[in-house]
């Protein structure tokens, strides 16, 4: 259930959201990735930064396939927190895309402020105009980056820009720093509208 | 191994033991010493030219050094890993040297409690002294430095046999580049304990274990033993494991009386009489008192990030959801001592049906993980000075 949202396509090299992160990650720092899937993400960040990485994930195959790859990954439910981790024990704790599917959604992010002197959060937009017109059109939205139907989906915790932005205010979580994207390209003019997937670079205030 | 074509595909073959004697005396954790002993060992694959392959198979209760392989062409009985190691198995013996050594203390070769104790010329029994996971694995340093081996590419072991990976990284960091530590602990829980010590107590109140010096009147604590193994039996199951096994099922109806009528029960008393024919309960009680003596945090006031500070090796910590008896929580607090040291670690939880005993059993996730981490650990002599 934690298995990112795999949006990659066949010419793209790495997922849309690797590079934002990857510059908001700093060279050589330690870094924790929750539900890291294959371990792509920290891959990327390890060949390109030298971080010390560390995953976290639940099911078997993705697992197996970070051993494969070389990454350590800690087997383990993020519904359950983080207990493993001690407090401020890494520089950036990233949740790439799997906020949505979090039941637990409070309690992680504040794991995640309690273990991570930065987190990165990344989640797509529920409030982008093709789930709008989708929605208007009398269905649930069903994308490239929403890929399930109503009954199978394990997004149990969509939301929009505006949404998340009020959680950090009522949370006191400081945006550091915000980015939202639409394939690739960066949106800057009326966000919640025309972007499709968010970044918040956060910390506790 | 050409000549072992016979035997079942990915078997290191036919096997045999070798033992090497010791001269230097060994005082161990509790100040007692060893003026001599031997340790019985075998090994698969070969040594490289330098020597950076070998991977030490530490065992558990109850094993011993023949991890692999058959001592004949008829031998029903391969060794108690076999499943891992070989040619082509997750220990893949064409890349690595694998080493299976019988503890100290231990009844198939090793200097133990039947051995002949050199002062009296008589087997040692009672007076063979109480060893530990510490002393296990400086005999085993001994026999590394015996085989010229520096640095260790792997120590590998499950339950006690993971205790003893676990130690290897706190005494002999530079030793060890990776430790797989298999449903294990960094201590037993007073509960766990408490099995040890009815176990024992089985065997100590027996009448024939004469305050163990039993071989003198020719006799054996085979009841006590017995028992013992019986009730070990049940804490290596999980409940949904003996259920799928035995359930309620009745050998041949009820008959109201109080012979194993179920099946369970002729399961428990078949494993338990096979196993007072073969071990030494000398053995035993000692096998069990390392078990709760073992506890590497207790010289860091309870701090087991403390105590592996100095731990360099790489690690790979595996448990499995239904042991009850090595729970995953005791695993993940290993898993966080690393992970506070800043370790390289990762953990499994396998999700498993078998309890304890998961960890000797050929599951295919579980031996797909073995496959892959040992698969990526590198062979060459960079660690080495």
């Amino acid at each position: 259930m934690q298995n990112n949202v795999n949006i990659t396509n066949s010419t793209q090299k790495f997922r849309q959201d690797f590079a934002i992160i990857s510059g908001w990650v700093k060279f050589g720092s330690k870094v924790l990735d929750l539900g890291c899937g294959d371990g792509e993400l920290l891959q990327f960040l390890r060949g390109g930064l030298e971080v010390k990485g560390y995953g976290v994930e639940k099911d078997d195959v993705n697992w197996l396939a970070c051993i494969k790859n070389g990454s350590n990954v800690i087997q383990m439910d993020l519904e359950d927190g983080l207990s493993v981790f001690e407090d401020q024990s890494f520089d950036t704790v990233i949740l790439s895309q799997t906020l949505q599917a979090m039941h637990k959604t409070e309690e992680i992010v504040h794991e995640m402020l309690r273990v991570g002197r930065e987190i990165i959060v990344t989640f797509p937009n529920f409030g982008y105009w093709r789930n709008r017109i989708q929605i208007t059109g009398g269905r649930m939205p069903v994308s490239k980056i929403l890929p399930y139907q109503w009954y199978d989906t394990p997004n149990v915790h969509l939301c929009t820009i505006n949404d998340f932005d009020e959680f950090c205010k009522n949370n006191k979580i400081m945006i550091l720093e915000r980015c939202v994207i639409t394939d690739t390209k960066a949106v800057n003019f009326m966000p919640n509208l025309l972007g499709n997937l968010a970044m918040y670079r956060l910390k506790a205030s | 191994m050409s000549e072992n074509n016979n035997i079942s595909n990915g078997s290191v073959g036919i096997v045999s033991p070798q033992t090497t004697h010791f001269n230097t005396p060994l005082t161990l954790k509790s100040g007692a010493v060893l003026s001599q002993f031997e340790l019985v060992y075998e090994t698969y694959g070969t040594l490289n030219a330098d020597k950076s392959n070998a991977v030490l198979i530490c065992h558990a209760l109850s094993g011993t050094h023949h991890v692999a392989g058959k001592y004949s062409e008829t031998d029903k009985h391969p060794g108690w890993w076999d499943n891992l190691v070989g040619p082509n198995k997750p220990l893949d013996t064409n890349k690595f040297f694998v080493i299976g050594v019988n503890n100290l203390g231990g009844c198939h070769g090793s200097t133990g409690p039947i051995s002949i104790n050199p002062t009296t010329n008589q087997k040692w029994g009672s007076l063979f002294p109480v060893v530990t996971v510490e002393d296990w694995v400086k005999s085993q340093s001994l026999l590394a430095d015996y085989l010229g081996i520096q640095q260790l590419a792997a120590v590998v072991g499950g339950s006690l046999g993971g205790m003893q990976a676990l130690q290897w990284t706190v005494a002999y960091p530079e030793r060890v580049k990776h430790a797989l530590v298999i449903a294990s602990a960094p201590n037993l829980t007073a509960q766990n304990m408490a099995f040890n010590e009815v176990a024992r107590q089985a065997i100590i109140t027996d009448p024939e274990f004469h305050g163990g010096d039993y071989y003198a009147h020719n006799v054996l604590p085979r009841r006590g033993l017995r028992i013992a193994r019986m009730l070990g039996h049940i804490t290596y199951l999980s409940d949904d494991a003996m259920g799928a096994k035995f359930g309620r099922k009745l050998k041949d109806g009820v008959k109201y009386s109080f012979d194993a009528e179920f099946e369970m029960e002729s399961y428990l008393r078949y494993q338990g009489d096979k196993f007072a024919g073969e071990f030494d309960a000398n053995t035993y009680l000692r096998m069990t008192r390392a078990l709760d003596y073992y506890d590497p945090a207790l010289d860091f006031d309870g701090d087991l990030t403390a105590a592996l500070k100095n731990v360099t090796a790489k690690f790979l910590v595996i448990s499995f959801t239904s042991d009850w008896r090595f729970s995953p929580t005791r695993s993940r607090e290993i898993v966080k001592a690393l992970l506070d040291n800043e370790r390289t670690v990762s953990y499994a939880e396998v999700t498993a049906a078998h309890g304890h005993d998961a960890f000797l059993m050929p599951d295919a996730h579980y031996h797909n993980i073995l496959r892959a981490y040992i698969n990526n650990i590198v062979v060459d002599n960079s660690y080495a000075k």
